[in-house]
C-alpha cells in the first residue's frame, strides 16, 4: 500500500483549501426526471423540495420527453444495452451510421463522426487534422474542452481577444506562413450567452486561406429560425469547416457528440481521433433517442419558437425589475453580481423560495464577474417564468441590487 | 537613458493582452505566474519579439519563466540579438 497518511494529509489540505476559499463544488440531488420542474434533496439528507430548475442546459424541453423515452426504450429491445466495443473493431450499428447521415443533413455539412460526448469530439479533433506545422488561433473565451483539445495538439497555438474580428485579422496575417491556419470559436459562449460573428470570421478565413471550426453545442437544435445553429442565424450554412456538438444539452440532454464537417477531415478523425479510437461506441439507447429528438426537430420549429418567446420575456423581465445582465439574445441570460460572495447568497436567498439556477464565479469566469447564469427551456411556461422572475425581485430586493449599477453594487460588495 | 526595448515590448503586451479597464501593469509585473498572459498567447509575443528583431528563441528557452516580464524578456531578446 502506498497511499500514507501523509499522502491522505496532503489532499484533505487541498480540498479544506477548496473549502476554506469558497470554491468546493457541492452535487445538489435531485429526485425526479430532468425537467422545468424538479424534486430536490439539498442539503444532502433534508427532505425534497419542488424548485423550477433555471440553470439546466435542457434548452428545448426534450430530456424527458414522452416520444423520446418510448424510441429509447424500443431501442433498448430492438438493439440491446450496450455494444462492448469501440467503433471500429465490432461497435458500429446501422443506426450509428443512419444518425450520422441524420446530423450531418441537419447541420448542412459533408460528413459527420460520433464521439462518446463532446468534450471527446473537442479533445480528438485537432490533433487528427493537424500537424505542428499549422497553427490554432482560437478565441480567448472558448470552452474548456476545446482549450483540452488545443492542448493535445502539436500544432502552434495562439489567441485572438474575445470576438475581435481585427484581432483575429491580425493574427491570422502574422500565421501566414504556417503550412494550415485553423480558426476555433463556440458559436454561442456558454458563459455570457453570446454569438460568435460567424458571418465576418468565414469571410476572414477565405481571405487569409483558413479553415474554421466552431464548437455548437450550445446553439445546436435552436439557434437559428429553423435552429440549424449560430451558422444558420449568420447566414453561412455550408461554409464553417468542422462543427462540434453534443446531444446533451438541447438534443436530448443525455450524453454523447460529434464531428460534423468537410469530408475529409471526418475521415481523418475516423482514422486518427484518439476518443473515437480508445473509447466505446454511443450506446444503442442513446442512439435511438437522439434520432426522435431529430424527427421532432425537423416536423416542426414549435418548440426552438417557443424557447425564443421564453428567453425574450424573461430578459425583458429581469431588465424592468433592474438587474445587470450581460448583452444577448440567446437563452442564456447572465444575471451579473460581480462579487462571489453575493453571487451564492443571491443563489441561496432564490432556492428558499422555489428556483434553482447556481453562481459561477472565478475560476468558471473571471475575477469580478460572477455571476447567475440563467438558462431558459422550451419545458417553460409562462407560469414558471412568473413565479421565477418573481423570486428574483424578492431575492434583490432583499439584497438591496435592484436599479443598481455595476460600479454600485462593487462598490456594496466588492469584486 | 530610456529603455526603447522594453517600451516596445510594454507596449505590445498592453495591446495585446490587456482588456479594457484592467489594471496597469509595469516592467516588472508578472505577465505569465499573474495570469495576464496564458501559455497559448505567450506564441504571439515570441512570434512579434522574432519578427520585430530578426532573432529566433529556441523552444526551450522560451519558458513561462523567461516571458514572465517586460524586464525578464527584455535581458533574453538582448541575449540573442547581442550574439
Amino acid at each position: 500500500m502506498s497511499y500514507s497518511e501523509k499522502t491522505r494529509a496532503m489532499y484533505q489540505g487541498v480540498l479544506q483549501g477548496l473549502m476554506d476559499a469558497g470554491l468546493l463544488k457541492q452535487e445538489r440531488y435531485i429526485h425526479s426526471p430532468q425537467a422545468a420542474d424538479i424534486e430536490v434533496e439539498f442539503p444532502s439528507g433534508s427532505s425534497l423540495k419542488k424548485v423550477i430548475n433555471m440553470c439546466a442546459n435542457n434548452y428545448l424541453g426534450l430530456s424527458s420527453h414522452p416520444e423520446v423515452i418510448k424510441a429509447a426504450h424500443a431501442g433498448l429491445d430492438s438493439r440491446g444495452y450496450g455494444m462492448s466495443s469501440v467503433r471500429f473493431i465490432c461497435g458500429t450499428q446501422d443506426i450509428h451510421r443512419e444518425l450520422e447521415h441524420i446530423v450531418t443533413k441537419f447541420l448542412g455539412t459533408e460528413d459527420t463522426i460520433l464521439f462518446p460526448s463532446c468534450m471527446d469530439a473537442n479533445a480528438g479533433v485537432f490533433e487528427a487534422i493537424l500537424t505542428k506545422d499549422d497553427v490554432m488561433i482560437s478565441d480567448r473565451l472558448v470552452h474548456a474542452s476545446l482549450i483540452d483539445g488545443i492542448r493535445l495538439c502539436s500544432a502552434m497555438q495562439d489567441t485572438f481577444k474575445h470576438s475581435d474580428m481585427a484581432h483575429l485579422e491580425q493574427k491570422l496575417a502574422m500565421h501566414q506562413d504556417r503550412r494550415l491556419r485553423l480558426v476555433i470559436t463556440d458559436g454561442v459562449f456558454s458563459m455570457d450567452g453570446d454569438t460568435a460573428k460567424l458571418d465576418e470570421m468565414v469571410a476572414l478565413c477565405r481571405k487569409y486561406d483558413a479553415m474554421l471550426l466552431v464548437d455548437e453545442s450550445h446553439a445546436s437544435g435552436f439557434i437559428g429560425k429553423t435552429g440549424r445553429g449560430t451558422h444558420e442565424k449568420y447566414g453561412v450554412v455550408g461554409e464553417i469547416d468542422v462543427i462540434t456538438t453534443t446531444f446533451g444539452k438541447a438534443l436530448g440532454g443525455a450524453t454523447g457528440g460529434c464531428v460534423s464537417g468537410r469530408k475529409e477531415l471526418v475521415d481523418m478523425c475516423r482514422q486518427k481521433a484518439r476518443p473515437y479510437l480508445f473509447s466505446n461506441s454511443i450506446a444503442p439507447v442513446i442512439v435511438e433517442g437522439v434520432l426522435k429528438v431529430f424527427e421532432i426537430l425537423n416536423a416542426s420549429t414549435e418548440r426552438r419558437d417557443k424557447l425564443e418567446w421564453n428567453a425574450a420575456y424573461w430578459r425583458k423581465g429581469l431588465q424592468e425589475a433592474g438587474f445587470v445582465l450581460k448583452e444577448g439574445d440567446t437563452p442564456i441570460v447572465p444575471v451579473m453580481l460581480f462579487n462571489a460572495k453575493l453571487a451564492q447568497d443571491f443563489s441561496r436567498l432564490l432556492y428558499e423560495e422555489g428556483v434553482y439556477a447556481v453562481g459561477f464565479f472565478f475560476p468558471v469566469v473571471p475575477q469580478g464577474q460572477a455571476r447567475l447564469r440563467t438558462q431558459l427551456s422550451a419545458g417553460h411556461d409562462k407560469h414558471h417564468l412568473d413565479k421565477a422572475l418573481g423570486a428574483f425581485v424578492k431575492a434583490g430586493q432583499k439584497l438591496d441590487i435592484l436599479g443598481k449599477s455595476r460600479q454600485e453594487i462593487i462598490d456594496r460588495f466588492g469584486m | 537613458m530610456a529603455d526603447e526595448l522594453k517600451d516596445i515590448v510594454l507596449k505590445y503586451v498592453i495591446a495585446e493582452y490587456l482588456e479594457e479597464g484592467s489594471d496597469p501593469i509595469t516592467f516588472d509585473t508578472p505577465l505569465i505566474s499573474g495570469g495576464i498572459v496564458d501559455s497559448f498567447s505567450m506564441v504571439s509575443l515570441k512570434r512579434f519579439l522574432e519578427n520585430k528583431y530578426k532573432i529566433s528563441i529556441p523552444d526551450d528557452q522560451a519558458t513561462p519563466e523567461a516571458f514572465d516580464s517586460v524586464d525578464k524578456i527584455a535581458v533574453l531578446v538582448r541575449r540573442f540579438t547581442q550574439a
